[in-house]
């Protein structure tokens, strides 16, 4: 029998980005809020404190702040005839757990999708008709418009703050920013990161080339900087320690940075680590949640009740958790019925490596958002009808890090070890650059998630199954890039250059790393029959329930999707706030 | 029995005497200085306040302690003196304390069995308060606090500081009058000396000592009044003079400071992140605008009023170019021979220097500028450049948290760098702080670092 605790006006289920949005939103708001974390307590001191932060093996390499799969995975193949089988060593993407969640792990690129995508479907429909839309793709629109979201990226990007340029404010273009986003309200909160050697040498390369370079949009902060909360982030050093460690300078905007120290001051805010939540509990009629049952760190059973429960979770969680709880029909990809699990989509990148004998780079100087990108070949710049795909991609260029165990870029063919390989890291180390294509990725009938029939984790729950595979249209639109990268990386008058981009009969690979961008499977949109969740992130059928996060993506931007997760979840609580308190209900 | 023999022993009997009353008969207690209804009741909330601003919670609750029940270890160069239990219970508490009671506490140091307090307890200063005030914090403690029935550890001295009747000749020495005189025609410059002298008892760490240890200087007529003092191996900066803070600082510096522990400059460190953490940021506007006025005025400085002060909660203060370019890559700032030293990264630089490289430019920067509000400057930082290095060695040893305040929540934190650096590095790193830049320092040993490093982290 689980132990019963007092019961809270909120839940929330992840201290991450969104619950740390939600936590201190609701607790303006007067809410008792408590928020239930499955991870350890983590602070930029003690736990990214220089110099040990900076460690590769224990943190890039063994993956010292990402989730251990003995305590938490899921099993995956790659189509319906397969046997799915457990994702026990991290590899294709690397869920965080603790406080900050992802959200102290990432490298920080912040963008705004763009106008069209959010409504895709229409979109495609409207200009190039429906038939271009293969059978199997089930793309739709996300129920909310840019306009709709306009102020809650605003927001967003000031409490994150975000370091860049704007290329379209109120409708007038500004040079040097990107031509083709969406009209802005306002600037970013801070100026551009300054840009490395590569970053440079491809936005000159760019320009000659027609395109139009701007700096990539940064959650790196390029100056000091107070954000409407009070909390603040100093100057960017380069140090280089982005993705995979948490910010030892408080130069990356993380949950930590921007918005945790504000929350614990709040009377009404409790959190508690190593509390992982096992189920949402619904009431008898279904029709709305009582609370959430988790395990605390003494592996007893927890009964949590709250009026109003908040999924916050990595994507993946939150929908194992609503196929668990039995929040959604689970999505059924023979008939298409179904909502919970359905249109699970990823990042269709690929890149070209550019090796110079006589430039420089100075990998070591490095920041995860460093970078310049156009949007040349972007969702709206490109006619689907005539290129054969639907999608694009942001194409970019910039160090990171020059680590030493991962950041090794050698020419194809060079011995993996020994005489050689130490010969050619001595020659190349420093010598080569990469342009990367950052591309969409649409959503299929057959790409999805359920509960596996075998696998359960150490709680006995059913293991959440994937079932996800690269799909011919996407496979065209990477191809397509691969081509314009070609193009400006000969430009450029490299001495080797070699890519790396999907063809056609690529099928999934978990092994090597390609990016925590997994979206879907919880949607939005505006029909209960074809999404799980409203235009406000609320749970069509258990309307006392919100779920945060790249879940509610109907299929994915060619962006990296923390900018939009961040103004969704400020576009959710404000409706929660303005709409629902007051009269709880299903908003729609 | 001769003459002299009979006054020998008429002192010796007249000394036994008087040393019989001091120890057997109670002290005088200071009467209120102004004199109110029996039925005065503060403004709702106003005796919390009078609390926040004397700090009393800070000394009288121990790490992790319940509120106001004593406990918390105040070193003291004569041993470690543990703060009292003062919540209302009757038998650990001051639960059984009448007005006149508390009063004598505040302002004589004295309990009501006639026991001395150590002047730890800064009656000192609290003399100087308003009997307003006094009222207001004796129903706070009696009504509002939680009382809590556990002791809080005794003091014990070493001879003759355990000598406790000793302190009432001291009281006679370093007392003054009870209250705080009005000395300006001005209301904000009388509430902002009020609130330094009296409730804020900054005195007790910033006034030198005395030859009998009280506090040197009573008011911005003498010059040791707020000149700079030193607690254990701390420093405690003049607030007082040509090169100080309030002398050198904005008025928006000065109440950013004060108010979340940081500002353009410098950050909290030490003792004094707790007084920003749990008094000095609930100092309303005006209390804030009186305390800045007033500190800037003794240092010939004139301050606008409360409207000219920037509101703290809306200036991100974000408009400063300190970039990393600003700091630290362009030409024109690559200008003094220690920003040339550290931009050369010559590998055969002095230690020192290479040091501060390879730990602290990351964010104090080659320019030793910091970043505004969150990497405090080490050039010209009055604790870098302290005569007592203690501090400084401190941080470096065991790194710095700066308070959680309403207006900036962020506990931005150095870590300690004391499992990286050895005495000698630690030294060699000190003193390079201590004279780059425009500091200049005395160097610091790798003796100094040891014996503090020995202490070990003692707040």
């Amino acid at each position: 029998m689980a132990r019963q605790e007092k019961k809270r006006d909120v839940v929330i289920v992840g201290l991450g980005w969104t619950g740390s949005i939600l936590g201190m939103e609701l607790c303006n708001e007067g809410l008792d809020v408590l928020a239930l974390e499955r991870g350890e307590d983590r602070d930029t001191v003690p736990d990214w404190k220089y110099p040990n932060v900076a460690d590769e093996l224990k943190y890039g390499v063994r993956y010292g702040f990402m989730q251990k799969p003995r305590n938490s995975t899921l099993t995956i193949r790659r189509d319906l005839s397969e046997t799915a089988l457990p994702y026990r060593h991290l590899g294709s993407f690397l869920p965080g757990d603790g406080v900050g969640g992802a959200g102290m792990h990432w490298n920080g690129h912040t963008f705004r999708p763009m106008a069209e995508e959010l409504e895709l479907r229409s979109y495609v429909e409207r200009n190039f008709g429906a038939d271009i839309i293969p059978d199997d793709m089930t793309i739709q629109d996300w129920g909310v418009n840019y306009a709709e979201l306009e102020p809650y990226f605003d927001r967003f990007e000031k409490i994150a703050g975000i370091s860049g340029k704007a290329g379209n404010l109120n409708g007038e273009t500004v040079e040097g920013g990107n031509p083709f986003e969406a009209p802005r309200s306002s600037d970013y909160p801070m100026p551009p990161l300054d840009q490395t050697v590569d970053s440079n040498k491809f936005a000159d390369a760019a320009r000659k080339m027609g395109y139009h370079p701007y700096p990539r949009p940064a959650a790196n902060a390029s100056r000091a900087y107070t954000n409407p909360y009070g909390m603040q982030l100093g100057p960017c050093n380069f140090c280089g320690f982005c993705e995979r460690y948490g910010c030892l300078n408080y130069s990356k905007s993380s949950p930590q940075t921007c918005i945790l120290d504000a929350l614990k001051r709040k009377p009404n805010f409790e959190y508690r680590t190593n509390a992982e939540v096992l189920k949402v509990e619904l009431a008898s009629d279904g029709k709305t949640a009582k609370g959430v049952t988790y395990v605390d760190a003494n592996g007893e059973e927890v009964f949590q009740p709250a009026d109003l429960v908040i999924l916050a979770a990595y994507q993946l969680h939150n929908v194992h958790l609503m196929l668990l709880s039995g929040i959604g029909q689970p999505y059924n990809p023979r008939t298409g019925e179904g909502v919970t699990g359905k249109n699970y989509a990823y990042q269709t990148n690929g890149g070209t490596a550019l090796f110079f004998k006589d430039i420089d780079f100075n990998p070591f100087v490095g920041a995860g958002s460093n970078g310049h990108v156009i949007d040349d070949f972007a969702i709206n710049q490109i006619d689907f009808a005539a290129e054969g795909f639907i999608g694009g991609s942001y194409i970019s260029s910039g160090t990171f890090n020059g680590q030493p165990i991962r950041s090794m870029r050698l020419p194809a063919g060079t011995p993996k070890w020994g005489a050689g390989w130490k010969s050619a890291i001595k020659e190349w180390y420093g010598h080569s650059m990469s342009i990367g294509s950052h591309g969409s990725n649409m959503s299929y009938q057959s790409n999805y998630l359920d509960l596996d029939p075998t696998y359960k984790d150490k709680h006995g729950r059913p293991l959440m199954r994937m079932t996800f595979n690269w799909k011919d249209n996407d496979i065209r639109m990477t191809q397509f890039m691969k081509g314009r990268i070609e193009e400006l990386a000969k430009s450029m008058n490299p001495d080797i250059m070699q890519s790396g981009y999907k063809s056609k009969g690529a099928m999934y690979d978990v092994r090597p790393y390609q990016t925590t961008h997994n979206v879907g499977g919880a949607i939005m949109g505006s029909e209960p029959n074809k999404s799980a969740l409203n235009r406000y992130l609320q749970s069509w059928d258990v309307h006392n329930v919100f779920v945060m996060g790249a879940s509610a993506f109907p299929q994915n931007i060619q962006y990296n999707p923390t900018g939009t997760v961040g103004a969704l979840a400020y576009w959710a609580v404000d409706a929660i706030r303005k709409d629902y308190l007051p009269n709880p209900r299903p908003l729609v | 029995m001769n003459k002299f023999a009979k006054l020998v022993a008429a002192l010796l009997v007249l000394g036994i005497v008087v040393l019989a009353l001091i120890i057997f008969v109670p002290a005088s207690r200071t009467a209120p200085v102004s004199s109110l209804p029996a039925n005065f009741k503060a403004a709702e909330g106003h005796g919390e306040y009078v609390m926040r601003l004397a700090d009393c919670k800070a000394c009288h609750t121990a790490e992790g302690g319940k509120p106001f029940a004593g406990g918390r270890a105040i070193e003291s160069p004569f041993g470690t003196i543990w703060s009292t239990n003062i919540t209302p219970d009757p038998k650990n508490g001051i639960g059984g304390y009448s007005l006149d009671d508390f009063r004598a506490a505040l302002y004589d140091g004295i309990e009501p069995d006639g026991t001395h307090l150590y002047p730890a307890m800064p009656y000192e200063n609290y003399r100087n308060l308003k009997e307003e005030d006094v009222r207001a914090l004796y129903d706070y403690f009696m009504n509002e606090v939680a009382p809590v029935s556990e002791a809080a550890p005794e003091t014990d001295l070493a001879f003759p500081f355990n000598q406790r009747w000793g302190i009432r000749l001291w009281n006679w020495l370093a007392l003054g009058d009870a209250g705080h005189p009005d000395l300006y025609d001005d209301a904000v410059l009388n509430r902002g000396a009020y609130l330094i002298d009296g409730v804020g008892h900054c005195a007790a760490c910033h006034s030198p000592r005395n030859t009998i240890f009280a506090q040197a200087g009573e008011t911005a007529e003498d010059s040791d009044y707020l000149a700079g003092g030193v607690i254990g191996n701390w420093p405690a900066p003049s607030l007082y003079g040509k090169g100080s803070a309030p002398e050198k600082w904005s008025a928006n510096d000065l109440a950013a400071y004060l108010s979340t522990g940081r500002n353009s400059h410098s950050a909290v460190a030490g003792e004094m992140t707790q007084v920003v953490g749990e008094s000095l940021q609930y100092a309303s506007d005006e209390d804030m605008h009186a305390m800045v006025t007033y500190l800037r005025h003794i240092n010939g400085k004139t301050t606008g009023g409360p409207d000219q002060m920037t509101n703290l909660a809306t200036d991100a203060g974000n408009d400063a170019d300190n970039s990393i370019a600003a700091a630290s890559s362009k030409r024109a700032d690559l200008s003094g021979e220690t920003v040339q030293l550290l931009a050369s990264a010559d590998p055969a630089m002095p230690l020192g220097a290479r040091l501060y490289l390879d730990n602290c430019n990351a964010c104090h920067f080659v320019n030793g500028k910091g970043a505004h509000g969150v990497f405090p400057a080490l050039d010209g930082n009055a604790l870098v450049v302290s005569d007592t290095a203690g501090g400084l060695i401190d941080v470096i040893l065991h790194g710095a948290r700066m308070p959680s305040t309403d207006k900036r929540p962020e506990r931005l934190a150095m870590p300690g760098f004391g499992d990286r650096l050895s005495d000698e590095e630690l030294a060699e790193l000190a003193t390079f702080v201590r004279q780059g830049w425009s500091n200049d320092a005395s160097a610091v040993t790798a003796d100094d670092v040891a014996e503090l490093r020995a202490a070990g982290f003692a707040h």
